[in-house]
C-alpha cells in the first residue's frame, strides 16, 4: 500500500496498534477538511506492529493527552517536504479534561464545573490520582 | 494563599516548629491569650463532628479570636445547592480564616482555591484529616519524647481509615519506624499506601490479622473505629465491626509505656476498662489536638499577613 509524502503536515508514528482510531476521534481529525491517513497494523522492526496517522496539514495537538493515551508516540512535523522537529511523548505530569474521576466520593462529582485533573504519581507503572480525592484513574 | 489540605502539604521542620510552638502554648498558655485578638475563624462544617469543630473554635478562643459558621450542610446555603466554590468566596468577605470539613473528598482542595484566606482541611471523607494527624504527632512527641525508633501498631479499618493513611505518611518520614498492620482481610491497608508511601521510603512493616501476638513488640497502638459511613452495604459493616476490642485482658503482654491512642469516636472497639489505664492516651489526644490547632491556626494567620 503508498501512501504519499506530505508536504506540510504532521506524523504520528509508533501509535501501539489498534489505538489509532482511538486518537483519531480524540483528537477529532474527522472535523478536518485536510487529507488525513490512517494506516493500522503497519510493520514495525522495534513494535511488530504499528499504527501511523498523517494529517496534512500542521495542526496544534495537545502532547498531554496524545502522552497519556500512548507514550510511546513519536510525532513528527514536516514543513516542506522535510523533517522539522521530532517529539517523542512521555506521560504528562498532569491531565486536565482528558478522563473523568469515578470516585463516587469525590467532589468532582458534584461540584459545578469543575475540571478533571490528575497528576501522575508513579511514572514506571503509568498511574495517574485526581488531583482532588487521589482515587486512581481508571485506564 | 498558604492552606492545610493535607498533611503532605507541611515538610518535617515545618511539623516540628508546630509542635514546638504548641508545647509552648501549653508550659505558656497566657502568653499566646491574645495573639488573635479581632480575628474570626469560620468553621464550616458540612457533617457532623463534635471534637474536631469544638477544638478549632476553643482553639480559636484561647488565641483571643472569636468564630462564626455553621455546623451541618442543612443550615447553610449548600441546602439550596449552594456550590463549596461560592460558599467560600462569600465566606472569605466574612472571617480571617476557614476550617472545613466535608463529606466529599477533594472539597477542602476546592475551597483552597477559590477562597481569599487559609482553608484548613477539617476531615473530607474518607479522605485526609491533617489536624488529626498533628495531634496525633503532637501526642507521640510528648508520650515518647520524639518520634524516632517506634514501632507503631495500626488496628482495624487500615482501609477506609483516613487518619491511618496520614499518620503512616508523617511518621514514615523518621529513622527507624516500623509499622504493624493488624486488620481483618476486608479492611487490610490499601496496596496505594504501600506502594507509594512504605516502600519508597524503605520503611519495614508487617501485616498481621490478630493484636494479642504483636502486642509486646508495640511503643504505639493506634486503634480505629469501623466507620459506618464508610461502608455502602450495611452487611459488611455489620460483619466487620466488633473484630477488634481491645481489653485489659488484652494489654498484659503490652509494654508498661505502651502509649495507646484513638481518633475517636470509640463505638466498642476500646472497652470503657482500659480508660484508666496510665497508658491510655486518647483523651490525651483530644487536648493536645487542640493546641496544635491553636499551633498551626497562628502560622497560616501569620503568613497570610492578616
Amino acid at each position: 500500500m503508498i501512501i504519499g509524502q506530505i508536504r506540510d503536515g504532521i506524523v504520528l508514528d509508533h501509535i501501539t496498534a489498534g489505538k489509532g482510531m482511538d486518537i483519531y476521534k480524540i483528537l477529532g481529525l474527522g472535523e478536518l477538511n485536510c487529507t488525513v491517513a490512517m494506516i493500522k497494523n503497519a510493520d514495525s522492526e522495534k513494535m511488530g506492529k504499528k499504527d501511523i496517522i498523517k494529517i496534512g496539514r500542521v495542526i496544534d495537538l495537545d502532547f498531554d493527552v496524545l502522552g497519556y493515551i500512548d507514550p510511546g508516540i513519536t510525532v513528527n512535523i514536516i514543513r516542506d517536504g522535510a523533517l522539522a522537529k521530532r517529539e517523542r511523548l512521555t506521560l504528562p505530569e498532569r491531565i486536565t479534561d482528558v478522563i473523568r474521576c469515578k470516585n463516587p466520593r469525590c467532589i468532582t462529582s458534584t461540584e459545578q464545573e469543575l475540571r478533571h485533573e490528575f497528576k501522575l504519581t508513579d511514572r514506571e507503572k503509568g498511574v495517574y490520582r485526581c488531583v482532588y480525592c487521589e482515587a486512581k484513574a481508571k485506564r | 494563599m498558604r492552606s492545610l489540605i493535607d498533611i503532605k502539604d507541611l515538610t518535617t521542620g515545618e511539623i516540628e516548629e508546630l509542635i514546638a510552638v504548641a508545647e509552648d502554648i501549653i508550659a505558656h498558655p497566657q502568653a499566646y491569650a491574645h495573639r488573635c485578638a479581632g480575628k474570626k475563624l469560620a468553621t464550616l462544617f458540612f457533617e457532623p463532628s463534635t471534637r474536631t469543630r469544638l477544638s478549632f473554635e476553643a482553639a480559636m478562643y484561647e488565641l483571643g479570636g472569636n468564630v462564626i459558621g455553621f455546623s451541618s450542610a442543612q443550615n447553610s446555603s449548600t441546602a439550596k445547592g449552594e456550590s463549596v466554590s461560592d460558599t467560600v468566596r462569600t465566606v472569605s468577605c466574612y472571617a480571617d480564616i476557614i476550617a472545613m470539613r466535608h463529606p466529599k473528598e477533594g472539597a477542602p482542595m476546592v475551597a483552597s482555591r477559590r477562597a481569599t484566606v487559609p482553608v484548613i482541611n477539617a476531615g473530607d471523607g474518607g479522605h485526609n484529616h491533617p489536624t488529626q494527624t498533628l495531634a496525633d504527632l503532637l501526642t507521640i512527641h510528648r508520650e515518647k519524647g520524639g518520634f524516632r525508633n517506634l514501632t507503631i501498631g495500626l488496628c482495624g479499618d487500615l482501609k477506609f481509615g483516613r487518619t491511618v493513611h496520614s499518620l503512616m505518611s508523617a511518621m514514615a518520614r523518621y529513622e527507624g519506624t516500623r509499622f504493624v498492620l493488624i486488620s481483618p482481610e476486608e479492611l487490610c491497608i490499601p496496596e496505594y499506601v504501600k506502594s507509594e508511601v512504605l516502600e519508597p521510603q524503605h520503611v519495614p512493616y508487617t501485616e498481621v490479622r490478630e493484636l494479642e501476638p504483636v502486642m509486646h513488640e508495640l511503643d504505639i497502638l493506634y486503634m480505629t473505629r469501623v466507620q459506618r459511613e464508610r461502608f455502602f452495604n450495611e452487611a459488611d459493616y455489620v460483619r466487620l465491626k466488633d473484630t477488634y476490642i481491645l481489653t485489659e485482658d488484652k494489654l498484659r503482654t503490652a509494654k508498661s509505656d505502651l502509649c495507646i491512642m484513638h481518633p475517636l469516636p470509640r463505638v466498642n472497639e476500646i472497652s470503657v476498662s482500659v480508660d484508666d489505664d496510665p497508658r491510655a492516651c486518647y483523651f490525651k489526644q483530644v487536648l493536645y489536638g487542640k493546641y496544635i490547632r491553636m499551633a498551626l491556626m497562628l502560622k497560616l494567620l501569620e503568613e497570610a499577613n492578616v
